[in-house]
């Protein structure tokens, strides 16, 4: 019990930094999982198989393995350098954005066909209708999935405070090392954590419902 | 095709308009991998020095272990997490309510808390009440990462198991009680094995979740696949570097293959279901779901059979989650 009052401090920083890094990490494989997406859906093949590739081989690799890999490996290879803040933020974003893809190509899917093919007879070009017809009405279709994804994102952020990344994992790592109880330790971050994913999902209930429409 | 809904067959300036982005699209991605195999090559990561090492026996064995200690992990918390998730989903579908909540409060709080923090708290308790609680030797990692992995992906598969038991027509249920069933029977001789049967495709999905996250166990120093790898690159020094490159591009070949093998069968079985004339709906995406959610069989996306959308939209029962 005393630990969270001992420690406030510790507890607040990681709390700010766990949200801080989800924060900027959607934001980034938001990005990156729609322009995948874009390439996954356009009628130029070589980009066809490169989203394609991207979402086979980071939807199949460990989380902790891509870690591994810019803490270690990439450092070898290229010069220039990353704060281990940047990195966590790099590893989690391309790795979420695999599954952003998947999700808003799926919810493309959804779209009657017959918006588009209309779309398509007013003489709307590719980005047109993807951008004004067939996107905002996937946004709806998708967004369950992408506040999944989101929570799974919180949670993994946790492996970014192994790696020595300022956030709630990581201090609970650094306290649980100075011989605090890890009953008491566990139950305080998993409260933080279960703020931000309640957080996430009540959000996303909130846009749900504002964004509702009759089909 | 999804391709075929945004655009129509091209005519002869699409033609040519595609036909410039290929080719500007392929000069790129190859500029890429070009830029980054001559980084390696430069930094001589494709040395043959760097690469004989996997010819050393020790190394071999170090890897063999690791996929091996992987692989025991990964059945044994697969197993668990199935029990743990039939017998969750069965309780949260009890009558009494105390234990409907406590089966829904179990995996709400274990799907909600990050694995990792739930792994490094059973293996920080397990270090410290070692003697208390009767563990001998030095599994300390093996048990925190395998019953850490039971825990959270049972939540998980608990959840998939009571959508199985949504996409079950009602009927079915009322026509078992009419004949006299008594409600364990038609647990275990109606809904289970339906449920199972509807879900198998995710539920093999989430196992490729659960493969994926026995490298958890690198963060823990249990000495599995990854952890093994690192150990390996950590110690092995060739021309003035650590082999980490090389190893990594092993390591994570095999468990981009393992991964894939395991979401090949998801797809399999649920092509299969979809061609067997049982009426039993398969859940339709097998695709690794990161997670739970985003697989839902119970929203109108969900388990088709022959293509006809689900008509059990309004057994959805009201709590659900997400």
């Amino acid at each position: 019990m005393n630990v969270l009052l001992d420690h406030f401090a510790e507890f607040r920083e990681g709390f700010i930094g766990t949200v801080w890094l989800t924060v900027a990490s959607s934001v980034l494989a938001l990005f990156l999982g729609v322009v995948l997406a874009g390439f996954r859906v356009s009628p130029v093949p070589p980009l066809r198989f490169f989203g394609a590739a991207w979402v086979t081989l980071f939807r199949n690799t460990p989380l902790t393995l891509l870690f591994l890999t810019i803490w270690f490996a990439v450092p070898q290879v290229f010069d220039f350098g990353f704060d281990p803040w940047t990195k966590a933020l790099i590893v989690l974003s391309v790795y979420t954005s695999s599954f952003v893809c998947e999700a808003v190509r799926s919810g493309i899917n959804t779209v009657p066909i017959g918006q588009a093919e209309a779309a398509r007879s007013l003489g709307m070009t590719f980005f047109q209708t993807l951008g004004t017809i067939v996107l905002p009405q996937a946004v709806r279709t998708v967004l369950p999935p992408l506040s999944s994804i989101f929570i799974a994102l919180t949670k993994n952020s946790a492996i970014a405070g192994a790696f020595s990344v300022t956030e709630l994992f990581g201090w609970q790592k650094v306290l649980s090392d100075q011989g605090f109880a890890i009953a008491w330790l566990f139950l305080w971050v998993a409260l933080g954590y279960l703020v931000i994913t309640f957080t996430i999902s009540g959000l996303f209930r909130l846009l749900e419902r504002s964004l509702e429409v009759a089909r | 095709m999804s391709s075929s809904v945004l655009y129509d067959a091209p005519g002869p300036k699409a033609r040519m308009r595609n036909r410039i982005y290929s080719v500007i699209g392929t000069v790129a991605i190859i500029g890429l991998l070009a830029f980054v195999i001559m980084r390696l090559a430069d930094r001589g990561h494709f040395a043959s020095e760097v690469w004989s090492t996997f010819n050393y026996a020790n190394v071999r064995i170090t890897i063999r272990d690791g996929i091996f200690t992987t692989l025991k992990v990964f059945a044994l918390a697969g197993v668990l997490s199935l029990v743990l998730g039939a017998l969750l989903a069965v309780a949260r579908a009890s009558d009494h309510r105390a234990i409907r909540w406590l089966a829904t409060g179990f995996i709400e709080l274990f799907r909600a808390i990050p694995l990792l923090i739930t792994i490094y708290a059973l293996w920080v308790l397990f270090l410290t009440y070692k003697s208390d609680l009767g563990i001998v030797g030095e599994n300390n990692g093996f048990w925190a990462l395998v019953i850490g992995l039971a825990v959270y992906n049972g939540a998980v598969q608990a959840e998939v198991l009571r959508a199985g038991f949504n996409a079950v027509p009602r009927g079915q249920v009322e026509a078992a009680y009419a004949l006299g069933l008594r409600k364990s029977q038609v647990m275990t001789m109606l809904l289970l094995p339906q449920a199972v049967r509807s879900m198998l495709p995710t539920i093999i999905s989430q196992l490729v979740v659960t493969l994926k996250d026995t490298s958890l166990g690198y963060i823990i120093t249990y000495a599995e696949l990854l952890y093994a790898g690192r150990q390996l690159a950590n110690t092995t020094l060739v021309n003035g570097q650590y082999i980490y490159v090389p190893v990594i591009m092993v390591v994570g070949t095999i468990y981009v293959a393992m991964c894939m093998a395991l979401s090949g069968l998801a797809t399999w079985v649920e092509k299969r279901g979809r061609r067997a004339k049982t009426g039993i709906a398969v859940a339709a995406a097998a695709e690794p779901a990161e997670a739970p959610g985003a697989l839902d069989p119970s929203d109108p996306k969900g388990p088709t059979a022959d293509g006809t959308q689900p008509t059990a939209k309004a057994d959805e029962p009201p709590g659900k989650t997400d």
